[in-house]
C-alpha cells in the first residue's frame, strides 16, 4: 500500500519538473518549482527523514519562491530562449 | 546590459511598484493575517530544535519568510516599521559574532571549537553548560539567517 502513495508522489514530481522546464511564463515556472519542492518534502517524509523534509519545505517552497518572484519583477516575465 | 535600469546608489529603489502597498485586497488581507502565525511557528521551530525536527536554520528561514511576506504585500516603505532596513545587515553580523564568540570562548578555556562544557559561565553543571551553549549557538544561527535573508531581499530590490 505504501508504494502506491510514493508512486503517485513521484508521478506528480516528474510532471512538475517537466512543466517547470517547458513553460514559457516564468511566474508559472516559479509556482511549479514550488510544487516540485513541496512534493520532494512529502517524499522525504514518506522515507522517514522529517528534518530534511522540513528544510526542503521551508527553503524550497518558501524562500526560493519569494526571491525568484522578486528576480522576475526586476527582469522580465517571459522566457527569452 | 541595457535592458536593466541603471543603479543609482543615492536614490535607489529600482522597482517602484514594490515600494507601495499592493492594490489587491485579498493579497493584503491574507498576508497581514497569515504573517504573525508564520512568525509564531518560526519561534516554535527554533525553540523546539533541541529535541524535535527543526532548529536554528529552519526557524530562521520561517521568521525571514514571515517578514518578507509583509515586505511583499505592504511594500518596502510601510514594512520599515516591522523590520527597518538599517537593522538587517548589522543584526546578522551580531548573530554570526555570537556564534563565533561561543565557539572561541571554549577554545580560550582550553578545549576545541564549540566545546560547550568548557564555557566560562560559573556555577553550572556541564550538562547545563551544554544546554545553554547549544541554545546560544542556535540563537546566533537564527538571527543570522533571518536578517541575512531580509537583507538579500532588500539588496535584490535595491531599496
Amino acid at each position: 500500500m505504501d508504494w502506491m502513495i510514493e508512486f503517485t508522489l513521484f508521478l506528480i514530481l516528474l510532471t512538475a519538473a517537466l512543466l517547470t522546464l517547458g513553460v514559457r511564463d516564468l511566474l508559472v515556472a516559479v509556482v511549479t518549482l514550488n510544487v516540485f519542492s513541496f512534493i520532494t518534502a512529502a517524499i522525504m517524509v514518506s522515507l522517514g527523514a522529517v528534518d530534511v523534509a522540513f528544510t526542503e519545505a521551508v527553503v524550497g517552497a518558501g524562500a526560493v519562491g519569494l526571491l525568484s518572484i522578486v528576480a522576475i519583477r526586476r527582469t522580465s516575465r517571459r522566457s527569452q530562449d | 546590459m541595457s535592458e536593466f535600469p541603471e543603479h543609482d546608489p543615492k536614490d535607489h529603489c529600482l522597482d517602484e511598484s514594490l515600494k507601495e502597498p499592493t492594490d489587491s485586497l485579498i493579497v493584503h488581507a491574507t498576508a497581514r493575517g497569515i504573517a504573525p502565525f508564520i512568525l509564531l511557528i518560526g519561534l516554535y521551530v527554533f525553540f523546539h530544535g533541541h529535541y524535535s525536527p527543526g532548529g536554528g536554520f529552519q526557524g530562521g528561514v520561517l521568521l525571514a519568510v514571515g517578514f518578507l511576506l509583509l515586505r511583499l504585500s505592504l511594500g518596502v516603505r510601510l514594512s520599515q516599521i516591522v523590520m527597518p532596513h538599517r537593522l538587517t545587515l548589522r543584526a546578522s553580523a551580531i548573530g554570526a559574532l555570537l556564534f563565533v564568540a561561543v565557539g572561541l570562548s571554549a577554545v580560550i578555556m582550553g578545549g576545541n571549537f564549540l566545546d560547550y562544557h568548557l564555557l566560562p559561565i560559573p556555577g553550572l553543571a556541564p550538562e547545563y553548560l551544554r544546554y545553554f551553549g547549544i541554545l546560544l549557538v542556535e540563537v546566533g544561527v537564527t538571527v543570522t539567517v533571518t536578517f541575512t535573508l531580509v537583507a538579500i531581499y532588500d539588496e535584490l530590490l535595491g531599496c
